[in-house]
């Protein structure tokens, strides 16, 4: 398995350091179910058998935050973003979340 | 015949009549319409839990399904080492439960699963290791589990050949469990199949789970690729697939599944008394009764259901063998693979009811799972007979991430490749 760096071109795995789910999201803190909320957001995972959207950082590289989307039972990856443009695609954050 | 006792007359029996007279070890048993207790997995953990149902909860009809064929899964992937050096109290009554378990298995089940007791020997680099590991020593002491702090003449006395004046990582003693050691794992599965076979279970093989069918909030059977199957109840002990079979059932759980690999070399002469471990960087080894060196460190630390790893791994164990026992680096690599661990989001595994009345939760088990074998078996089965955790697994709750009671050995919060 080797990434393609949108910055760097195709790296070896060993430059990159996991971080799991990208699609979990950080919840209202304001919201009344917060608390519930904040359990799901931290602990719970659908670690699901096909595609798997998942961030890796670029630490032995150029220090990115990446959005990759890979098979889970075939470990092929069939797209890697940075994750800042994701952030930036999605809605924008009420002021209220930032 | 399959229901003989396996003994040294039915050996010597079977030598004078050239071993024409073994049968199968247990039934290729028919699913029936319904059951009392339905447990979804053939594994290690679930053919335990049957066996104890049936042996201290009777009488129950139990059906175990699994997927594959009995053997094929997790319990046959492991390297095959058993312990209960633990630190917290939530995990050592548990694990020691599991050890006095082992230590009496292969009577419970007549089946010789060849339980060696051959010390499980932890090594530390640093003072601060030191003082770690005299903690979890003083821990396991405390609740009755045997520990030794060695110092380094005194491991330098039992395995002789380690590199103990490394640069980066000299070797200043280590911490043992004597009564740790290995177990052959795929005659776990086998003796806990035919044990259970005797008391009456069907093992059900080539029979996979495709969904729950329920009444209201209850279950009331499961759907399978051998027909529908009813049930009073369902235990799922089906670890390293735990997410895709809860989320039939439409639960979420606090768990990722992770590929661990793990190593044998060609074979060699006895060579490797015990365990041993790296404590500098994760690498354990043992040697197996065929003379292959069995060996395995961290996980991938990615999700996967690939069951097959990826070489920067490799490489790291392999540098941690070298680091640790430089004399093994002109030893031949047979073979190497890999298995999916249920990486729990505190490294401790789960053993509860689900939130569906009648589903029964077995998972979590990171890469812990085959020393649990028996413990998670009884446990699981005490659970499912009177709805009662049993006392040394009550911790291992489904809620206890949301209620704050995290298990977390390691001390590395909810990141499940970190455990």
């Amino acid at each position: 398995m080797r990434i393609a760096c949108p910055y760097c071109g195709e790296r070896s795995l060993d430059e990159f350091l996991y971080s799991g789910d990208a699609t979990v999201k950080r919840p209202d803190f304001a919201s009344p179910t917060a608390a519930n909320e904040f359990v799901s957001y931290t602990y719970e995972r659908s670690n699901p058998p096909g595609m798997h959207r998942e961030l890796w950082y670029h630490s032995a590289g150029c220090h990115a935050w990446l959005v990759v989307t890979r098979g889970i039972a075939t470990h092929a990856i069939t797209s890697v973003e940075v994750a800042r443009d994701v952030a930036l695609n999605e809605k924008p954050a009420t002021k209220d979340s930032i | 015949m399959s229901r003989a006792h396996y003994s040294i007359f039915s050996v010597l029996r079977e030598s004078l009549r050239g071993h024409t007279g073994w049968g199968p070890a247990w039934r290729e048993a028919e699913p029936k319409p319904d059951y009392d207790v339905v447990i979804v997995g053939g594994g290690g953990h679930g053919l335990a839990t049957a066996f104890y149902l049936a042996k201290h909860h009777g009488p129950l009809r139990i059906a175990v399904l699994e997927k594959g064929w009995i053997g094929g899964g997790n319990v046959g992937r492991n390297t095959t080492i058993v312990r209960s050096n633990y630190l917290l109290p939530g995990n050592i009554p548990f694990y020691e439960l599991s050890m006095q378990l082992w230590e009496g298995l292969e009577h419970e089940l007549n089946y010789n699963a060849m339980v060696s007791q051959r010390g499980v020997l932890n090594l530390y680099h640093s003072d601060g290791q030191r003082d770690a590991f005299a903690r979890r020593g003083n821990a396991m002491r405390l609740h009755g589990v045997d520990a030794e702090l060695l110092d380094q003449a005194a491991v330098r006395k039992m395995v002789p050949f380690l590199n103990f004046e490394n640069g980066r990582f000299p070797i200043h003693g280590g911490l043992l469990q004597r009564r740790g050691g290995t177990v052959r794992h795929d005659a776990v599965a086998w003796g806990y199949a035919r044990a259970a076979d005797r008391l009456g279970v069907d093992i059900i093989q080539n029979c996979e789970v495709k969904g729950f069918k329920r009444e209201g909030d209850r279950i009331v059977g499961v759907e399978t690729t051998r027909g529908y199957i009813g049930a009073k109840k369902v235990g799922m002990a089906v670890a390293g697939s735990s997410s895709r079979v809860a989320a039939m059932a439409g639960l979420r759980l606090p768990i990722e599944s992770h590929v661990l690999q793990a190593f044998v070399s060609e074979s060699i002469k006895p060579f490797i008394d015990g365990v041993v471990t790296f404590g500098a960087g994760h690498f354990y080894i043992s040697q197996s009764d065929k003379g292959g060196l069995v060996f395995g460190g961290d996980l991938d630390g990615y999700n996967s259901y690939a069951q097959r790893g990826n070489l920067p791994v490799v490489e790291d164990v392999l540098e941690g063998g070298m680091a640790l026992m430089p004399r093994i680096g002109r030893v031949r690599m047979l073979r190497h693979w890999g298995g999916i661990m249920d990486m729990s989001m505190d490294g401790s595994p789960i053993i509860d009811h689900t939130p569906v009345s009648g589903l029964y939760i077995n998972a979590g088990w990171c890469y812990g799972g085959f020393k649990a074998t028996p413990a998670s078996g009884f446990c699981f089965a005490h659970l499912i007979a009177h709805d009662q955790p049993h006392a040394v697994a009550k911790a291992y709750r489904l809620d206890r991430f949301a209620t704050g009671h995290a298990i977390d050995e390691k001390g590395m919060g909810p990141h499940p490749n970190l455990h």
